[in-house]
Order: structure tokens, then sequence, then C-alpha cells
């Protein structure tokens, strides 16, 4: 089943003086429960290209169809509502809040969807000791390592229930047994939960671990390949 | 949720936090404070209008006050004094005569106003007999006994048994005019007062003016309870048919005018003060969100609406803010409460208290209202200082937030 269709997206940066295409026409489909990477030397649009994906910054033309909706013939406000229940977002430096626990984190995004304390509870739990954090559930961000940090970015990521997660370079920042652990755990939920995740990425390692490599260079899809 | 996170933000840069925090405590205090003193200090002077110089309420003849005339008076003065003792919310009624006339000792001479009192229903209205500072109060002095201002019996040069003249015109418009010695020097605190209001007996008065029997310039009255005031005004207008029933603020308007303004300034003042804080509270949450402009950049890409957004930025604000505030009211209430008791030493600067008619000795009053108002007023500083940089923080884009490294 088709959880995400790409048609025509182009990514048009007016500067003064030059127009730059950060992404130049690309048109993708992404499957349920694919594992997929992005890939591309610096400036080649794979950031760009996620955030399009991802609601959060508006093509210059294309569509990005998500269960049947263009999202981005969505009024600002429902388009918000949109990312809240559908997509989860990993980002490369972490970006938890770091006045809360990993435990709090998690339930922040269940919070602003309004779930009920009870599910909360349930759902971080179970969470986060998927991605193996049972033990450090109240510890502050800043008294977890790189690569834990990120779990518990994963497990925000999960806590929405979205249709698929965006990760922009989750691994950008961490050493490699880091590495290591959070592609284990994320190919295992991948598996066994089917969750969709599209990341983009430089690492090799990561790259290695896809099942599908979509390469991009100067905006455009140079390869697509399905392992 | 939002409150907890709004919360412990405050608390990520401690000595920031602490530092608006203290400025806004100081501010508050200063502004708390201030109102209770000038409170009290009106509230001291409203009680020496009403308690020693005017009474809660006076009767005259209805010319009397345009005109001071000897003849305007109160024909059946006494009787209508013991009417409205009756009223049981009446501490007292005084039938006093009022003339305007000259005192002269040895030395030099006054213009004054003459209260011919009986000392005991005196008592009863105004606390003259307790401010007594040297003699006694119409005691020791057998004869024509006088008791004057201390400002006046400096001016006139004269102790307690010295002699002074008092000169009038009686009924019949003679100039009459006779001695009296000085049974007690009393001190309002109020010099304009101490020096132009001289007690003498109403028995006295009369003989020497023939003024009739049982009749008065004056009825002065005290009640048990000055809020039943529009009630037993309301009485006595009743019983004294044709003559002219007043209040202290209708008698002195200004001093009523003066507590409704000063209680004005003072909002005015903490307004003032919050304006102040106002900026430092700014200036805070503008670098509190721009500190954090990734944080929520990543906020509203996860699905955190605007509004919440604006609603936690606000939220920490009114926080910081109350921290702040509360405190200062703390401090403020307690460091008033303390002075409802331990009065404020202002003797330094007496004389030019007292010739304002103030006390110099200032007990604090704190009141109720006042510390509810200044929370509500802090609550809006927060609400304010937050909304700029709480559109600042939502004009960003998510996308070009995520990208500041």
């Amino acid at each position: 089943m088709k959880v995400i269709e790409i048609k025509d997206l182009v990514k048009i940066y007016n500067s003064s003086e030059v127009q730059v295409k950060a992404v130049n026409g690309i048109n993708l489909d992404f499957e349920e429960g694919e594992f997929a990477a992005v890939v591309g030397p610096s400036g080649s649009g794979k950031t760009t290209f996620l955030n399009m994906v991802g609601g959060l910054d508006r093509p210059t033309s294309g569509e990005v169809i998500v269960g049947g909706t263009n999202i981005w013939e969505l009024k600002s406000r429902k388009l918000i509502d949109f990312r809240l229940r559908n997509i989860g977002f990993v980002f490369q430096a972490y970006n938890l809040i770091p006045v809360l626990t990993a435990r709090e984190n998690v339930e922040f995004i269940m919070h602003l969807q309004g779930r009920d304390k009870h599910e909360r509870n349930q759902r971080v739990n179970e969470l986060l000791t998927a991605v193996g954090l049972g033990e450090r559930m109240e510890s502050r961000p800043s008294k977890l390592s790189g690569g834990q940090q990120q779990r518990v970015a994963v497990a925000r990521a999960l806590a929405s229930k979205p249709k698929f997660i965006l990760a922009d370079e989750p691994t950008a920042n961490l050493d490699s047994k880091s590495t290591e652990n959070l592609l284990d755990m994320m190919e295992k939920l991948n598996k066994e939960e089917n969750i969709t995740f599209i990341f983009s990425t430089h690492d090799a390692r990561v790259v290695k671990k896809a099942r599908r490599v979509i390469t991009l260079d100067d905006g455009k899809v140079t390869s697509d390949e399905k392992k | 949720m939002i409150f907890q996170v709004s919360w412990r933000n405050i608390w990520r840069n401690k000595v920031r936090s602490l530092v608006v925090i203290s400025a806004i405590t100081v501010g508050i205090f200063a502004g708390v404070w201030s109102a209770a003193f000038f409170k009290g200090m009106m509230n001291q002077r409203i009680d020496k209008v009403i308690n020693t110089e005017l009474s809660s309420m006076q009767v005259h003849e209805p010319d009397f006050r345009k005109t001071s005339e000897f003849s305007n008076y109160i024909p059946d003065a006494e009787i209508l004094a013991d009417q409205i003792r009756e009223i049981p919310e009446v501490r007292g009624v005084s039938n006093r005569m009022v003339v305007q006339s000259m005192v002269a000792s040895a030395e030099t001479a006054s213009g004054v106003v003459i209260l011919g009192i009986d000392p005991e229903q005196e008592s009863k209205v105004t606390n003259i007999y307790n401010k007594i500072i040297d003699g006694a109060y119409f005691d020791g002095v057998s004869r024509n006994p006088v008791v004057i201002g201390k400002k006046l019996a400096e001016k006139l040069n004269v102790k307690v048994r010295s002699k002074i003249v008092i000169t009038l015109q009686d009924l019949d418009n003679n100039i009459v005019s006779a001695a009296f010695r000085v049974a007690g020097i009393y001190t309002t605190n109020n010099n304009i007062y101490d020096e132009s209001h001289v007690f003498v007996q109403h028995s006295d008065l009369s003989n020497l003016t023939v003024f009739p029997i049982g009749a008065g310039h004056e009825l002065a009255i005290s009640l048990n309870d000055n809020q039943t005031l529009p009630q037993v005004q309301a009485q006595v207008t009743q019983m004294a048919t044709g003559m002219e029933v007043m209040n202290w603020k209708e008698l002195s308007p200004e001093m009523s005018y003066l507590t409704e303004t000063m209680d004005m300034y003072m909002y005015v003042f903490i307004i003032i003060i919050l304006l102040a804080l106002l900026f430092g509270i700014i200036n805070t949450m503008l670098m509190v969100v721009m500190e954090r402009t990734k944080e929520i950049g990543m906020l509203m890409a996860i699905g955190m609406h605007r509004a919440k957004i604006f609603w936690m930025i606000i939220v920490e604000s009114v926080m910081l803010s109350l921290v702040g505030g509360i405190l200062g009211i703390m401090v403020g209430a307690l460091v008033s409460k303390i002075g409802e008791t331990h009065p404020i030493d202002l003797s330094m600067w007496a004389e030019g208290y007292q010739s304002l008619g103030y006390d110099s000795f200032v007990y604090t009053t704190l009141q109720p209202e006042l510390i509810i108002n200044v929370a509500v007023l802090v609550i809006i500083t927060g609400v304010i200082a937050a909304l700029y940089p709480a559109y600042k923080a939502l004009k960003n884009d998510p996308a070009d937030a995520l990208r500041i490294e």
C-alpha cells in the first residue's frame, strides 16, 4: 500500500541575483513498511526534499500525497495537525526538550494530540522499553549520551503513531557503536511493527542497512535501488 | 504539561531569571510598601480630622458657615443635642459656641476661633483633652479657664496660668473683652489648627456675650462607628429641621478629594514601577525565545500549534513575573504589617509635616484589595511583556529554525 506519492516536486530558492533549484522535479512513491535511505552529496537537496515531504518547507510546485491528501493544499493549521497525527520526525541534533525527562519528552507529543494520561503512560513505557531506555526514563537529555538521546527522539517520533517517520541524518552526530545500535533498533521496529522509515544520510553504514537507496544529485533522483 | 514546561524553562538560566525576579521583587515591594505608607498617613490625617478637629458630622444654622455671624445660632441647640444623643450609633454631641475673635497677651495679639464648649460633652466628641502637654484640661484654674494650642502659646509667649484677654463682639454688636487664664496647652501636631483654635467653657463665653441659654452655633457629633455615617446623617437631618447637617467630607472636601486622589496616585506609582519592570521582562523573554529558536522550530515541526507555543511563552513570562511579584507582595505586606504597630519616625522633618497637618510618626495601613490589584497588575505585565517576544518566536519558519546550528 502506498503511503506517500510524490509528483513533480520542485523547490526553487530565489536569492537577489540567482535562482537555485534545490529540488528539481522528483517523482517517487513510498510503500508501507519501507526502510529507505535518501543519499547524495551535500547540497544535493536531501534535507529540502525531506522537509517538503514532512510538510515543513513549501514546494515551489508539485504534490506530496499522503493517504489521498495533497498535504500542500491543506491550510496552515490543518497542516500542523496533519504533521502531528501522521508524521514522525527525527532530527540530526536530536532536538529533545532539555527541561523534560526522557519519559516527558515522549509523552509531550501525545499530550499535544490530546491522548489521556493512562494511554500516554502505557505507550511511553512500551516505546522507551522498545528503544532500550526502560531504565533511563526519568533522566533528562543532558544526562543521556548522544545515542540515547537519539533513541528517545525515535521513541518520540513513534509516540504519535505516525504513518511514516522522516529522519534527517539521524546518525550524523553519533559514534559508530551508537549508530549501530540505533540502526538495529530502527530496523527491528521496521520489521516487527511495519513502520515506514525514510532517512537522509551520508553514512555508509546506514546505506548498507537500507532496503531502498534513493540517490539525489542537483535536486534530481539519479538512482533508486531496491535491495 | 505546558505549565510544567514553562515553569522548568524559567530555571534553565537560573542567574538570568533570578536577576529579573529580584528586580520585580524590589519594585513590587517598593510599590506595596509606599502604598501602605501613604494610606497610613492619609488615614491618620482623616482620623485626626474626625477625632480632633471636625468630628464626624456638624449641625449649623444654614447661614452660619457662610457668614460666621454670631447671631446665626441654633436656638434650641441643647434640646436638639439631647435628641441626637438618643440615636444609638452616636457616641457624643458637643454643643459649641463658635466665635471669631482676638486673643492678646502682654506681648502680642492673634486672631483665633474661640470654641465655647462643655468640657465633658466635648471629650466625647474630640480628643483635645488627650492632647494636653502642659497644665490640665479645664482644671486648676477656677475662673475663666482657657485651653490653647502650643503654637499659639509660643506666639503669644504665654504659659500655663498666664493671663490672656479675649476680645469679641456680643449679640448686640458691642465689643466685649475678658481676661482668661491658661489652664492647659494642647498640641494636635497640626500647627495651623493649634495656632487658631482656643477652647473656653460654654458658660463663661455665653455669660460674656449674653448668649441665650441652651443655644449654640455648632453641634459636633461623633459616632461609635464611622461606617454608620450616612444613616445617622439622614436621621439627624430629619431631627434638625431647617438646619444644615454636614459630614466631615462635606465640611472638609479637600480631605475627601485628597484621599481619593492619593489612592489613584498610588496606582499610578505602581504602574510606573511595573512599566519600568516591563522592559526588563521583555528583554529577558526576548533572550529566551532567541536562544530557543531551534527548539521552538522543532515544536512547530512536530505539530505544536502556534497558539499553544504563544501560550507557553506567555505562561513562562507570567510565571517569571509572578514569582517576583508574589515575593515582592509578601515582603511588602510583611514590612507594612510590622509598620502597623511600629511607626516610621519622621520627626526629623516634623515641622514640615505638622505644618501640613500630618503626624511625624506614620503607621502604615495595608489594604487587602491593594494586594489583589497589584497581583493582577503583575499578571497583566507578564502577559504584555511576552507579546512581542512570542510574536517574534512565531515568525520563524520551522524549516529555517531547524537549520540553525
